[in-house]
């Protein structure tokens, strides 16, 4: 068994494949048309054959709630790893991302929080040298 | 003032306060995280929503919003009064 897909809600596909690829980095892997929305996935570029990024649509009535009571206490809603938080911190800061959390150190690892403009809060994560 | 002292009476509140003041404006979860890593503090994150609602009722303190997250700072007001009415400084220490 291995984990192929997870998926996150975002409010517009449409934007949110535009910041996951182009603020973000990551890369499309589906997106076809699927009723009135998309079955729309981004993998990494360092990872093309990786678990896919699902951009579900937040239309049901359960989202909201769930999502506005985890992005009130700050709670990230996936975690992505980068070579560098603090790198990353800067680069998106200066592409105009608000960090909830700026870079901090827990002792095994660097991590930082920021908002995805598309209802989520995302949690950036680097493995500090032993 | 009698709620400043009993809110400062609590280790784990004492540690929040620490480090709102080391770093002002934290999430919930930003301080359930370095509670839990640097302090070893592993309290449920309503645990420490509870500690945080007795600093808020004290003063100590304050909480706004930045988007759709709730952050809270530290204030030293209360504090400020302490020692006001029982100044540390302008005598010798022993």
């Amino acid at each position: 068994m291995r984990i192929n897909l997870t998926s996150i809600y975002v409010d517009d596909q449409r934007a949110a494949h535009a910041f996951y690829t182009g603020v973000l980095g990551f890369v499309t892997r589906h997106d076809l048309p699927l009723g009135e929305d998309f079955w729309l996935t981004v993998v990494s570029p360092e990872a093309p054959d990786g678990p896919e990024l699902l951009l579900e649509p937040s239309g049901h009535p359960a989202v909201k709630p769930y999502r506005d009571a985890l992005v009130e206490d700050g709670i990230p809603l996936a975690q992505f790893a980068v070579g560098d938080v603090e790198a990353e911190f800067r680069r998106l800061t200066a592409a105009g991302v608000v960090f909830t959390q700026q870079p901090t150190d827990i002792g095994v690892a660097v991590v930082a929080v920021f908002d995805d403009t598309c209802g989520n809060l995302i949690q950036l994560v680097s493995a500090k040298a032993s | 003032m009698t709620t400043v002292f009993k809110a400062l009476d609590d280790e784990t509140r004492r540690l929040i306060l620490d480090e709102l003041a080391a770093r002002d404006g934290q999430s919930l979860f930003e301080l359930c995280t370095v509670l839990l890593t640097r302090h070893a503090v592993g309290s449920t994150r309503q645990a420490i929503s509870q500690h945080l609602a007795v600093l808020e009722d004290a003063g100590l303190v304050t909480t706004e919003r930045r988007g759709r997250t709730k952050l809270h700072h530290f204030n030293s007001e209360p504090l400020a009064a302490i020692t006001q009415r029982w100044p540390t400084t302008g005598r010798q220490q022993p």
